[in-house]
């Protein structure tokens, strides 16, 4: 028992190192909301103090067995388990993370999901802040466009920023992902593109395209929602943000 | 499965893992296959904190909780002290996943079993951080929120009742641990570390199994299934089990069914904390499959049933 509590322990002593490379590193963005990191690091500093503490006792007792104290070793935790230790399923997932890291989502998913605008409850939108153009979210754009009829974006000049995602008959989207918790929740967030586009402009490259509001709309075939579109006066190609998805 | 030899076998599986790590990398390409990955390790990484939390809980309340503590705090009277068990749900700001470890700890301590399943079922379900994100993901429709807490709570306590008259205690392997004895901080810490590693251990297959079905699942059905007035309820229940989100999460996931009648939603809303994929593995793992295999099907039927009925008087 003494040994599975150690093979424990150095498992949760790599998952809890894991947690606290990927919360430092900023890299748990591509999985979760920006907002966990603290939480994150905790949770990995915890685990690796309970390994470090629990691989330090179980070493000493067994030293100290050793040293002729053959004294029972009983954590107070009744040993009844038996057989399959899921502990070890951990190690999957931290060398996923280690080795692998795997990217966010991006065009694949977003093409897959219905675009995610639910509010429309009210639709009153504050004015646009200031700027010309003015820089907001993909989310906000669509939401102004879609349930604020574009009365709040008038032809004020809009940045925005996400990435390609390619539709039926050569449309092409500015997407981006929303999240609330994590990948496993998210929703894409589409604006079809009206104008010209970087030749480079292939699915997953992130764009920033500059531009006015336009009437014209798309449906999703996916959810029957509508699509608002961007006339686009100018687009250039920028590298990933650091933080990929909007919430 | 890891025998004397578990920190061996262990350094192995790390050092050839380390070693192929190029080769890994190489080998997911395919979009799907990455969105798989990414799924997966985002559901872990998710619920880690709330794990840690739930695990600091459990071992407390096993090893320095006076044993007769909660003996004494809960009605002596079982069916009494299920609706009281269920309202306290309210109190624990987390998800299932740090609720499983949590009820494990309170039969350990002698809170009879009715009460802390209701306690397991409500938990996730009607605690503050959870109602306020239904609230902001429903905005000017504050009955998803009473909706929500009302047809939460009567299923909690519904399933209390229901396993005080039928369920059989040899249905339920809760761990009987012996009195704590010697050193209680070396105690807790031995606590924490084993439920710590099991909970998140049996997490990791839930997980699995449901990156795999966001993945497979297209979203072009649920389109197809919306227009049916029976059929949505179910399919949006039964989606909330395979898709196995957060607690914390789903009101948002819910307010983008935008096609789906709010009574469908309901449903999705009450039986997501209660029965899913994640949640049936770290069932059966703390309580054991012949546990969950009769308690999350039974959760299912009566979660549907009274989320309809509340969702047919509230619209």
């Amino acid at each position: 028992m003494v040994r599975r509590g150690a093979a424990q322990s150095v498992v949760l002593l790599l998952v809890g190192g894991t947690l606290l490379k990927i919360a430092l590193a900023g890299t748990y963005v591509r999985y979760v909301k920006v907002g966990l990191r603290g939480y994150l690091v905790a949770a990995g500093a915890v685990l690796v103090a309970v390994a470090l503490a629990s691989l330090v006792h179980t070493l000493w007792t067994a030293g100290s067995r050793r040293a002729g104290h053959d004294h029972d070793v009983d954590d107070g935790h009744g040993h009844s388990h038996r057989g399959f230790d899921p502990s070890w399923l951990l190690v999957a997932p931290a060398l996923a993370l280690l080795l692998i890291a795997p990217p966010a989502l991006g065009s694949y998913a977003a093409a897959r999901g219905g675009t995610a605008l639910a509010a429309g409850a009210d639709s009153d939108y504050p004015p646009l802040p200031d700027g010309d153009p003015v820089r907001i979210s993909v989310l906000d754009y669509a939401d102004r466009a879609v349930f604020g009829k574009g009365h709040t974006l008038g032809r004020r000049a809009v940045t925005l920023s996400g990435f390609v995602m390619a539709g039926d008959h050569g449309h092409r989207y500015l997407a981006r992902m929303v999240i609330t918790c994590c990948a496993a929740d998210a929703r894409p967030v589409k604006v079809g593109l009206a104008g010209d586009l970087p030749p480079d402009a292939a699915p997953d490259a992130w764009l920033e395209v500059t531009g006015t509001y336009t009437a014209q709309t798309d449906t999703d075939p996916v959810n029957g929602q509508p699509i608002p579109y961007l006339a686009v006066t100018s687009a250039r190609s920028i590298p990933a943000p650091a933080q990929p998805y909007e919430s | 499965m890891a025998g004397p030899w578990g920190v061996e076998i262990l350094a192995v599986v790390l050092v050839v893992a380390i070693a192929a790590r190029g080769w890994l990398g190489r080998s997911v390409t395919s979009p799907r296959a990455q969105e798989w990955v990414t799924v997966f390790v985002a559901i872990v990484v998710q619920a880690m904190p709330f794990v840690v939390l739930g695990t600091l809980l459990s071992a407390a309340i096993a090893t320095l909780v006076p044993e007769r503590f909660f003996a004494r705090a809960l009605p002596k009277r079982p069916a009494l002290a299920v609706p009281l068990a269920g309202a306290a749900g309210l109190a624990l700001p987390g998800c299932e996943c740090a609720s499983v470890p949590v009820a494990g700890a309170l039969m350990r301590r002698g809170v009879t079993p009715a009460a802390a399943l209701a306690f397991l079922l409500s938990a996730p379900a009607i605690n503050p951080v959870v109602l306020a994100a239904t609230a902001v993901a429903f905005p000017g429709r504050p009955q998803m929120v009473v909706g929500r807490l009302v047809a939460s709570l009567a299923t909690s306590v519904a399933m209390g009742w229901l396993w005080l008259r039928l369920g059989r205690d040899d249905w339920l392997r809760a761990p009987r641990r012996t009195a704590v004895t010697g050193n209680r901080a070396v105690a807790y810490l031995g606590a924490v570390r084993q439920d710590a590693a099991e909970a998140a251990g049996f997490l990791v297959i839930g997980a699995a199994a449901a990156a795999t079905l966001n993945v497979l699942v297209p979203p072009r059905w649920l389109h197809l299934l919306a227009a049916h007035p029976v059929i949505s309820v179910v399919a949006l229940a039964g989606l909330a089990v395979l898709l196995s989100i957060c607690s914390e999460a789903d009101a948002f996931v819910a307010a983008s069914l935008a096609q789906f009648s709010l009574t469908a939603r309901l449903a999705f809303l009450v039986v997501g904390p209660m029965v899913d994929l994640k949640l049936f593995a770290m069932q059966a793992g703390t309580f054991g499959r012949g546990f969950a295999t009769r308690f999350a099907p039974a959760t299912f039927v009566v979660g549907v049933a009274l989320a309809v009925a509340v969702g047919s008087l509230l619209w």
